[in-house]
């Protein structure tokens, strides 16, 4: 008896210490690629914003962050971002949300033939699309001709190289990302909810806001909350279509470096977007797991 | 009566939302399907429709010195990105498979963040680092950057191909007398394959694609062919460039129906 309760207890033991060493051996397994991205992305960016908090001198004060929110050029730097980043999620919401309803009735086979007209852009180097929207909304390109030919404008519009071009680009590059999770969630809903709920005597319209649309949110909420966030630190399309009229977060962090070699404020900026994007990106991850939208 | 009405309303929003969803998928493929036609234009500024068709930009592309080079470097890049971060990410995503959930949320969380914080700071970041390292304006550096940027790819696809996987078959692999890493090769490896080679053409197209850290830290004789398109466009729209983004559109494309392909074999072994 007294035998056995050792045996069992020195068992108990090495399979504890051969559960460790196996747990151990996983995680040496995960640690090249962990600790690279740790080193690559996250030690490069602790550092820079550890710079925010010292001035020219090398000492510790808040001057940049007082001067971030003091000088009239961050404050229309912020403004400028706000604007668009909210115009484009709005667009972005307007468009996406009638195509994901469309798409999420038709039969799985022809919405996944549709999907492709979503999917091509998504996997299109952003630079392209950019190219594509200056070559498209240029004083005499397509879409100026085409208004100009069928009565709507006499003069061409200036489409291109101010806030318009910018936000047009934007809607187009943000809008594969509130697509994919609203469709992904539009599917997973119960048909015959809606049907239950017309059948029981609700009209298609009040059946569509009580049952559907709640349903629907957790989708529409982190597919806004996603283009909203990319939209805050975005770079590559408002530097093209905005042409250099248009100042994001983005632009302005990289001026104030490569032209002004103001590490010090960019920091403070580069702070200031990324606590914004991380709590953001919190909240969106909760309701619904961003990991989902890369696989499929 | 009623139900007439009702069925007549029905459809016309059942149009009006075909109208509207047609529409949008529309205006999102429209730009993809514009440059095709330009890059074929004979005009040295910019039309569409072309009014002659000629092959000249392809010929200016391909006879470009500079075009040639940032392209090579581009390719070498997104190659080597491709095999390491595909082999490092498969393994990272196996072993966080077999981790402690505590552990793998956590992980999980961190591999998520580099897709979604700013670019722009990781840039700025990693610009700085290497300007420490002696990194910048080397094809080392640009492989070593985008190889962060393409691993979370790698392990998220690889992570979500081992959820439908029976993880028993590796231990009966080993209770029968395979080393660790033979049944790792052997048993699991050609089971979760699909979601590797996914991965792969993830890494890929990450590295081909990428711009705004190219734009820091490549440059020189080292410079991407995004950095050299980006610079193209912000100076003049240079017709170049359409065709470039032609040849850049068909890989895409390539990459993106191989990962459709490998789905659906995928789906259709398991």
């Amino acid at each position: 008896m007294n035998m056995t309760a050792i045996g069992e207890g020195a068992n108990r033991a090495i399979l504890a210490r051969l559960q460790s060493r196996e747990r151990q051996f996983f995680l040496k397994l995960a640690a090249p690629a962990i600790l690279g991205i740790m080193i690559v992305v996250f030690l490069p960016i602790l550092w820079l914003s550890s710079l925010s908090l010292f001035d020219a001198a090398g000492d510790w004060s808040t001057a940049n962050y007082a001067r971030v929110f003091q000088s009239p050029l961050y404050q229309k730097t912020f403004h400028v971002t706000f604007i668009i980043s909210i115009s484009v999620t709005a667009f972005c919401v307007l468009l996406g949300y009638p195509l994901c309803y469309w798409l999420s009735r038709l039969s799985p086979r022809t919405s996944g033939i549709l999907m492709v007209f979503v999917l091509v852009p998504f996997w299109t180097a952003v630079l392209v699309r950019t190219y594509a929207w200056l070559v498209l909304l240029q004083r005499n390109g397509i879409i100026n001709q085409g208004l100009v030919a069928s009565g709507i404008i006499d003069e061409p519009l200036q489409l291109a190289h101010n806030l318009t071009g910018s936000i047009i680009g934007m809607v187009h590059v943000m809008l594969p990302f509130l697509v994919l999770p609203l469709y992904a969630t539009m599917r997973a809903i119960d048909g015959d909810l809606v049907r239950a709920a017309i059948g029981l005597g609700s009209s298609p319209r009040e059946a569509f806001w009580r049952i559907f649309f709640p349903m629907s949110l957790p989708g529409l909420f982190a597919g806004v909350i996603l283009v909203f966030v990319l939209s805050l630190g975005f770079y590559v399309t408002p530097a093209l279509l905005g042409g250099g009229r248009v100042q994001m977060l983005a632009q302005r962090i990289e001026s104030t470096i490569t032209i002004y070699a103001n590490w010090g404020a960019a920091s403070a900026l580069g702070v200031i977007l990324l606590v914004m994007a991380l709590v953001l990106i919190w909240a969106a991850n909760r309701v619904f797991g961003l990991d989902k939208l890369f696989v499929r | 009566m009623a139900v007439q009405e009702m069925a007549g309303q029905k459809r016309t929003e059942g149009l009006w939302l075909a109208v509207i969803g047609s529409a949008v998928l529309f205006f999102l493929i429209l730009p993809t399907l514009i440059v095709i036609p330009m890059s074929f234009s004979d005009a040295a500024y910019l039309e569409f429709p072309p009014k002659e068709w000629s092959l000249r930009w392809y010929r200016e592309y391909f006879g470009s010195a500079e075009w040639m080079a940032a392209t090579r470097t581009s390719i070498v890049a997104a190659i080597l990105t491709t095999l390491i971060a595909t082999p490092l990410g498969a393994l990272a995503a196996y072993g966080l498979h077999c981790s402690s959930t505590r552990i793998r949320n956590a992980a999980q969380i961190l591999v998520v963040m580099p897709i979604v914080v700013p670019i722009i700071l990781i840039a700025v970041g990693v610009f700085h680092l290497y300007a420490k390292l002696g990194l910048n304006y080397t094809l080392a550096g640009v492989v070593i950057a985008h190889v962060a940027l393409a691993l979370p790819f790698v392990i998220i696809t690889v992570l979500s191909g081992l959820k439908s996987y029976d993880f028993n078959q590796e231990l009966a692999a080993r209770s029968m007398g395979a080393s660790r890493p033979r049944a790792m090769l052997d048993v699991t490896l050609p089971q979760v394959k699909f979601s590797v080679q996914a991965g792969a053409f993830l890494a890929f197209i990450t590295s081909l694609d990428e711009v705004v850290v190219a734009m820091l830290i490549s440059g020189g004789e080292y410079a991407t062919i995004t950095r050299r398109m980006f610079n193209a466009l912000r100076d003049q729209i240079e017709p170049t460039v359409a065709a470039i983004s032609t040849c850049l559109i068909a890989i895409s494309v390539l990459a993106l129906i191989g990962i459709q392909l490998i789905g659906r074999r995928g789906r259709g072994e398991r």
